[in-house]
C-alpha cells in the first residue's frame, strides 16, 4: 500500500479564503446559539473583521507569486489585487447590507418562509428585523469569490463559481418588500445560472479530453497543462475551440456580457438593493478576473482565434447595454444596462494581449466597483413610505428637494458617463489606450460610440434631477444611517480621487500584472 | 526630482533648469492651499460664516503673505535661486507628461510679494468698505478665490498650470465684477470681461497646443531649452498668441475694452484688479516667456508697439472721462500699455517693466482705495466734476491720494519716476526711427499721464465745491479704511527707489531676464532724456493745474473732435461693434439657422433610431425564463459555432 501524499499548502498565502469561510461557517453557529437580539451587531461585526482580516493577509502576501494547494490555487499579483478589490467592494456592501436606520429592520426579510403578500408579510414588513442569515451567506460568497479569482485549474474555478453563486441566489430573495419580484428574480437567476453551469462544467470535460496524450504529461485541466496542449496535444482542435467557447459561455454569463446578460436587469431589479450593488461590484471583478486568469493564462497561445469572436460579443454588449439604458424607466434596472455596458468595456481591456491590458481591466473593476456601490448606496436612500422609489419619474426635481443627494449622484452618473477627473475617464482609458495599442482599434471606436449613447441615459437622469420641478410623488431622501454614509462617502472619494490621481493605484495594478502558470 | 540641477543662468537660448525644493520651500504649495482653502470654507458654511468670515479672508491672505515673505527670504539665501516642487503628475499620455508643480523663482517669488501684500491691504480695507453688504462673505470668499487663481498662476511651473490660474483668476473676475448682479450694468460688465477674456484665453490655450505639438511639452525649463530650435515663424505664430492672451487678461489693444466697464465691481475689486491681480497677469506672461518673445525680433517689435498704441489710447481716454473710477481705469491700460513696452524692449527692460508693475501696484491700490473712501464719503458719487474741495474734509485720503497721484505722473522723488523713467530711457535705445517712434510715444504717454491725473487729483480735492445737494458734510472714512491708504501711500513715495535699486540685480536669476542683448546707445544722453522726462510731467500737471483749478462745468460741454473720440473711447467700442458683434451677430444666427435644420435633424434622427431600436430590443426583455433560456442558447450555439468557424477557417 503506497502511502498517501498530502498536496503541501502554503497557508498564509491562502489565509484570506480561509478566514471568509471559516468566518462564514461561524456565522451559521452564531445564527444558532447567540440571542436573537444580538446577532446583528455580532455578525455585521464578525463579518467586516473577518474581511478586514482577510484584507491585512492579502497585503502582507502583497509579494507572494506561487502555485499552491496542489496546483489548484495560484496566489499572484492579479490574484492579490482582485481579492484586494473584492474584499474592499465586500466591506462597503457589508456597511450597506448592515443598515437598519434608512428603514426599519434593514433592507431584508425578516422570515423568508412567510408567504409573500400574507398578512404576517405586511406585519413583517412594517419593521421586524431583518434576518441575520443574511450575513453568513454574504460571507461564503465572498470566500467563493476569493478562491474564484485564484482558482489555478478548471475544476477549483467550478466549485467556487458555485460556491459563491449559490449564496447570491438565495441572497436576491430575502428583500423585505415587493417580495414577490425579490423571488421572482432569485428563481430566474438560480435557473439560468445553473443553466450556465452546466455550459462551464460540459466545456471544462471537452477541454479535458482535448489535453489527453500530450507527450510527457497526464491529462487535466490546471492551467498549465491546458496551456501546453494549446500548442501541443495531438487531439483534434473541435474540442480545445468548442470547450473554450462554453467555458467563455460560463464565465461570460456571470460577467453579464450579451447574449448572456438576460438575466441582469429582472435580477438587479428585484434583488435587495444592497445586494445588487454586491453582485455589481463584487461578481463582476471576479468574473472578470476569472476571464482574465482563462485567457492570459491557459488560453493565451490561442489569442488569435478567440479574439474576433469574443471582440464581437463585447462590441455586441457595449451596444446592447447602451441602447437598451436609453428606454430603461427604473433606475435599478438602467444601471443594470450600464452594468452590461461596462461588462463590454471590460471584455475590450482583457482582449488586449499585454500586461497593460490586465492591468487596465483591473483598474476599471476597482474603479468601477467603488461608483456602482456608491449608485446604490443612493438608491436606498431615495424613499418614501412603501420602500425605495426605483420609478425614474419619482426622481424629477430631487435636485430641489435634496440638492446634496443628487449632487452625488450626479457626480457618480458623470463618471458613468467618463467625464474627466472622475474615476471612470480614467479607467475607460486605462482598457482603450491597451487595446489601441494591441490593434483592436474596432474595439475602440465601439466603446467610445456606445459611451456617447450611453451619456444619453446618464444625462436625462442628471436633468431629471434638476431641471424639472418636484412634483408631488417626488420622494424625499432618508437621512443614512453612519454605515451607508460611510459607504457612499467611501464610493465617491474613490471616484474623485481615482479621477484625480490615479497613479498609485494605476502602478499598483501595473505591479500586479503578471500572472504566475 | 531627485537631482539637484545647476542652473544656467541667463541664457534665453540655452538650457533651463530648476532645482529641487526642499525645506521651508517644499511648503510653498500653501500659499495657493490657503486662500483656496478659506475660499471654500466661505462658500460651503454659507450663512453660519457670515459673522466671522470677513476676518477668515483677511486672516488667510495674511498667512499668505507671512508665508511668501519666509519663502522669500529663504529663496534669497540660496545659491540657486530657482526652486520647483513637483506636487503630482497630472496628465501623462504617451509622450506628453504634464506636472502639477510650482515653481518659486525670483520673478514668482516678487509677484507673491505684490499679489499677497497689496492683497492683504485691500482685503483689509474691504472689511469696512463692504460692510454693510449683505453678500460680505460671499464677497470675501470670491477674494480668497480671486488671490489662490492669480497665486498658481504665478507659481505654477508650466503653461497648463498656468492656465489653471488664468482661468480660475477669469472666474473670480467675472464674479466680482457683477458682485452687485442684481444692476443690469453690473451683470453686463461682468460678462463683457468674460467674453473678452475668452478671446485672450483663446489665444493663450492655442498657443500652449502649439507648445504641445511642437516641444512635446509645456514645462518651462523644457520649453525655454527648446524653444531655440522652433523655426522663427512658429515662434512667431506662438508668441502672437500669447500676446493675444496677454492683452485680453491685461486690457492691452485690441481688447481693451473690459477693464473700464470692470468698474461696476465694488470698489476693492477694481483695486484688486488693476494692482495685484489680474491685469498684471499678462506682463507676468510675457515676462515668464521671455525666451520666446526674445527668440524672435518681429515679435518684440509687435509687443512694443501694442504697448505704446495702448499707453497713448489710455492716455487720451483718461484725459475725457469725468467717472473717477474710470479715470483710474483708463490709468491703468496707460500703465500696464508701459509695462508692455518694458517686455518688449527684451534685455534689461524685462527687470524694468517689474519694477514698474510692482511700483504701479503700490500708488494703483492706493488710488483705488482712495477713490473709494471718497466715494463713501459722497454717497457713492463717482462724477469728478460733482466733487471739489475735499481736501479740507478728508485729510488722511487727500494726503495719501497726493502720494499715489505725483508717483503715477513719475515726479521726484516718488516711486513713478524710478519705474517709469528707465522705461522710457531704455525706450529711446533702439536702433534708427524706432527709438524716436517708441521713445516719443513714452515721453508723450508721461506729459498726458501728469495732464490726466492732475485733472482728476485737482477736480476731486481742490478748486470750488460742486457737490449735489444731498451732501452736506462729507466725512473722512474708518480707520480700517484709512491705515491701509497710508501704508500704501508709504510704498508710493518709498518703493520705487527701493526696487528700482535692488529688483534688477533680484531677477537675473530667473530666465532669461536681464540676459544677453545687443546694446544700443540712446539716442539722446541720458540726462536730456530725464530732464525731458521731468519737463513734460510738469508741463502736463502745470496745464491740468491752470485749467481745472477753478473747477470745471458740471454738464458735459461741447467739445472738439480729439475730446468727443476720447469720451467715446476712440470708438473703439463701435468698431468692435461693427466689426466684430455685427458679422458676429450674423454668424450666429446664420449657425443656429444651420445647427436647427441640418445637425439638429441629423441628431434628432439618431437619437429617434437609438430609441426606437431600443424600443424594440426591450421587447425581448419578456421576463419569462424560457425565453432568456432560448436567448443563452441561441447565443451560445452562435459562440460555438464562431468558435469552430475560426478553428476551420471560415472566418480567418
Amino acid at each position: 500500500m503506497t502511502e498517501l501524499k498530502l498536496p503541501s499548502i502554503d497557508y498564509p498565502a491562502i489565509a484570506p479564503i480561509l478566514i471568509m469561510l471559516g468566518v462564514a461557517l461561524l456565522g451559521v453557529l452564531v445564527e444558532a446559539f447567540v440571542p436573537r437580539r444580538r446577532r446583528h451587531l455580532v455578525q455585521l461585526t464578525l463579518s467586516l473583521l473577518a474581511v478586514l482580516a482577510a484584507l491585512v493577509m492579502v497585503v502582507l502576501n502583497a509579494d507572494a507569486r506561487l502555485v499552491t494547494a496542489g496546483g489548484a490555487l495560484a496566489v499572484d499579483g492579479p490574484t492579490l489585487f482582485l481579492q484586494g478589490t473584492i474584499l474592499v467592494l465586500a466591506a462597503m456592501s457589508l456597511l450597506l447590507i448592515g443598515e437598519r436606520s434608512v428603514e426599519r429592520g434593514g433592507a431584508f426579510v425578516a422570515q423568508a418562509a412567510v408567504t409573500a403578500e400574507s398578512a404576517d408579510d405586511r406585519q413583517q414588513a412594517e419593521g421586524r428585523n431583518g434576518a441575520t442569515e443574511v450575513y453568513p451567506l454574504t460571507s461564503f460568497a465572498i470566500g467563493g469569490m476569493l478562491i474564484f479569482v485564484a482558482a489555478n485549474d478548471l475544476l477549483t474555478m467550478f466549485i467556487a463559481l458555485e460556491v459563491f453563486s449559490l449564496p447570491l441566489y438565495l441572497l436576491c430573495a430575502l428583500a423585505r418588500r415587493r417580495r414577490l419580484l425579490s423571488q421572482e428574480a432569485a428563481m430566474k437567476y438560480f435557473l439560468l445560472g445553473a443553466y450556465a453551469s452546466a455550459f462551464f462544467l460540459f466545456g471544462v470535460a471537452l477541454v479535458y479530453g482535448f489535453t489527453a496524450g500530450i507527450p510527457g504529461r497526464s491529462a487535466g485541466v490546471d492551467f498549465a497543462t491546458v496551456h501546453a496542449a494549446v500548442s501541443e496535444s495531438p487531439a483534434s482542435d473541435v474540442l480545445l475551440y468548442a470547450g473554450m467557447a462554453l467555458i467563455a459561455i460560463g464565465l461570460l454569463f456571470k460577467a453579464a456580457a450579451a447574449p448572456f446578460h438576460v438575466w441582469t436587469p429582472d435580477v438587479y431589479q428585484g434583488a435587495p438593493t444592497p445586494v445588487t450593488g454586491f453582485m455589481a461590484a463584487c461578481t463582476k471583478v471576479a468574473a472578470f478576473g476569472a476571464l482574465l486568469r482563462v485567457f492570459h493564462v491557459a488560453f493565451d497561445r490561442a489569442a488569435w482565434d478567440f479574439t474576433p469572436v469574443l471582440g464581437v460579443v463585447a462590441v455586441l454588449t457595449m451596444l446592447v447595454g447602451a441602447v437598451l439604458a436609453v428606454t430603461q424607466t427604473d433606475i435599478k434596472r438602467l444601471l443594470a444596462y450600464s452594468s452590461i455596458a461596462n461588462a463590454g468595456y471590460l471584455l475590450v481591456g482583457v482582449l488586449a494581449p499585454t500586461g497593460a491590458g490586465v492591468s487596465g481591466t483591473m483598474f476599471y473593476l476597482a474603479a468601477y466597483g467603488f461608483s456602482v456601490l456608491a449608485a446604490f448606496a443612493v438608491v436606498t436612500l431615495v424613499r418614501d413610505a412603501d420602500g425605495e422609489a426605483t420609478h425614474l419619474s419619482r426622481w424629477a426635481g430631487l435636485g430641489r428637494r435634496s440638492p446634496f443627494y443628487a449632487g452625488v449622484f450626479t457626480f457618480i452618473l458623470l463618471a458613468f458617463a467618463g467625464i474627466p477627473l472622475t474615476s471612470g475617464f480614467m479607467s475607460k482609458f486605462a482598457v482603450f489606450g491597451p487595446a489601441l495599442e494591441s490593434g483592436h482599434a474596432w474595439l475602440v471606436v465601439a466603446g467610445v460610440l456606445t459611451s456617447m449613447v450611453l451619456a444619453f441615459p446618464y444625462l436625462r437622469v442628471v436633468v431629471m434631477m434638476w431641471l424639472s420641478e418636484p412634483g408631488e410623488s417626488t420622494p424625499t431622501v432618508a437621512v443614512p444611517g453612519g454605515l451607508t454614509a460611510t459607504a457612499l462617502m467611501i464610493g465617491v472619494a474613490a471616484t474623485l480621487i481615482l479621477g484625480v490621481v490615479p497613479a498609485p493605484l494605476l502602478d499598483l495594478a501595473t505591479d500586479a500584472a503578471a500572472f504566475v502558470r | 526630482m531627485d537631482e539637484i540641477l545647476t542652473y544656467a543662468q541667463a541664457e534665453p537660448a540655452g538650457a533651463v533648469t530648476y532645482a529641487a525644493a526642499d525645506g521651508l520651500l517644499s511648503s510653498v504649495w500653501l500659499l495657493v492651499a490657503i486662500p483656496l482653502v478659506s475660499a471654500a470654507i466661505l462658500l460651503l458654511l454659507g450663512r453660519r460664516a457670515d459673522r466671522w468670515g470677513h476676518w477668515l479672508g483677511v486672516a488667510a491672505i495674511g498667512a499668505a503673505f507671512v508665508l511668501g515673505l519666509t519663502s522669500f527670504f529663504q529663496l534669497r539665501g540660496l545659491e540657486n535661486k530657482s526652486v520647483e516642487l513637483s506636487l503630482w503628475d497630472f496628465i501623462t499620455v504617451g509622450n506628453l507628461r504634464v506636472d502639477f508643480g510650482l515653481l518659486f523663482d525670483p520673478l514668482a517669488a516678487v509677484f507673491v510679494l505684490l499679489i499677497t501684500g497689496v492683497g492683504f491691504l485691500i482685503h483689509l480695507y474691504a472689511v469696512e468698505y463692504m460692510a454693510h453688504d449683505e453678500g460680505r462673505r460671499r464677497f470675501f470668499a470670491y477674494f480668497n478665490l480671486f488671490v489662490a487663481a492669480m497665486l498658481l498662476l504665478v507659481l505654477g511651473n508650466n503653461y497648463v498650470m498656468l492656465y489653471f490660474g488664468w482661468e480660475g483668476v477669469g472666474l473670480a473676475s467675472y464674479l466680482l465684477i457683477s458682485f452687485w448682479y442684481g444692476r443690469p450694468s453690473a451683470a453686463t460688465a461682468g460678462k463683457k470681461a468674460f467674453l473678452m477674456n475668452r478671446v485672450g484665453d483663446a489665444g493663450l490655450a492655442i498657443g500652449i497646443f502649439i507648445l504641445f505639438a511642437t516641444l512635446g511639452t509645456t514645462q518651462y525649463d523644457e520649453v525655454f531649452t527648446g524653444v531655440g530650435g522652433l523655426a522663427s515663424g512658429t515662434v512667431l505664430v506662438l508668441g502672437l498668441l500669447l500676446l493675444l492672451g496677454a492683452a485680453g487678461k491685461s486690457g492691452q489693444f485690441p481688447l481693451q475694452a473690459w477693464l473700464p466697464d470692470a468698474m461696476e465691481g465694488p470698489t476693492p475689486v477694481s483695486a484688486l484688479i488693476h494692482a495685484a491681480t489680474m491685469v498684471t497677469a499678462g506682463v507676468y506672461l510675457i515676462a515668464r516667456s521671455n525666451p520666446i518673445f526674445s527668440a524672435n525680433e518681429t515679435l518684440q517689435l509687435v509687443v512694443v508697439s501694442v504697448g505704446a498704441l495702448t499707453l497713448l489710447m489710455g492716455c487720451i481716454i483718461g484725459a475725457a472721462k469725468d467717472d473717477i473710477k474710470r479715470v483710474l481705469a483708463w490709468s491703468t491700460v496707460s500703465q500696464i500699455g508701459y509695462m508692455f513696452l518694458g517686455v518688449g524692449l527684451g534685455g534689461a527692460a524685462y527687470a524694468l517693466a517689474i519694477v514698474h508693475l510692482l511700483a504701479h501696484g503700490f500708488f494703483k491700490a492706493n488710488m483705488f482705495l482712495g477713490a473709494g473712501s471718497v466715494m463713501h464719503g459722497m454717497n457713492d458719487q463717482v462724477d469728478i466734476r460733482r466733487f471739489g474741495g475735499l481736501s479740507k474734509y478728508m485729510k488722511v485720503t487727500w494726503i495719501t491720494f497726493m502720494m499715489g497721484w505725483l508717483a503715477i505722473i513719475g515726479m521726484f522723488p516718488f516711486s513713478g519716476f524710478f519705474s517709469k523713467e528707465p522705461i522710457i530711457v531704455a525706450a529711446f535705445e533702439r536702433e534708427g526711427w524706432t527709438a524716436w517712434l517708441f521713445g516719443g510715444a513714452a515721453l508723450l504717454g508721461a506729459g498726458l499721464t501728469a495732464f490726466y491725473m492732475t485733472r482728476l487729483f485737482v477736480l476731486t480735492f481742490h478748486g470750488p465745491k460742486r457737490w449735489t445737494e444731498d451732501i452736506e458734510h462729507p466725512h473722512e472714512s474708518p480707520k480700517l479704511m484709512t491705515i491701509p491708504l497710508i501704508l500704501l501711500a508709504v510704498g508710493s513715495v518709498g518703493a520705487g527707489f527701493l526696487l528700482a535699486t535692488s529688483v534688477p540685480d533680484w531677477l537675473t536669476a530667473t530666465a532669461g531676464l536681464g540676459g544677453e542683448h545687443a546694446e544700443h546707445a540712446a539716442v539722446l544722453p541720458h540726462w536730456l532724456l530725464t530732464a525731458l522726462s521731468l519737463v513734460v510731467t510738469v508741463l502736463g500737471a502745470g496745464l491740468a493745474w491752470a485749467l481745472f483749478r477753478n473747477g470745471t462745468a458740471t454738464a458735459p460741454q461741447p467739445a472738439g473732435v480729439l475730446v468727443t473720440a476720447a469720451r467715446r473711447n476712440l470708438y473703439t467700442d463701435a468698431f468692435n461693434e461693427v466689426v466684430f458683434e455685427k458679422p458676429g451677430i450674423f454668424l450666429t444666427r446664420a449657425l443656429v439657422y444651420l445647427d436647427n435644420r441640418g445637425i439638429d435633424g441629423l441628431v434628432n434622427g439618431l437619437a429617434a433610431g437609438v430609441g426606437g431600436g431600443s424600443g424594440r430590443l426591450r421587447r425581448w426583455q419578456t421576463g419569462f425564463v424560457r425565453s432568456y433560456a432560448t436567448s443563452i442558447l441561441t447565443g451560445a450555439l452562435l459562440v460555438v459555432a464562431a468558435f469552430l468557424a475560426v478553428q476551420a477557417g471560415w472566418l480567418a
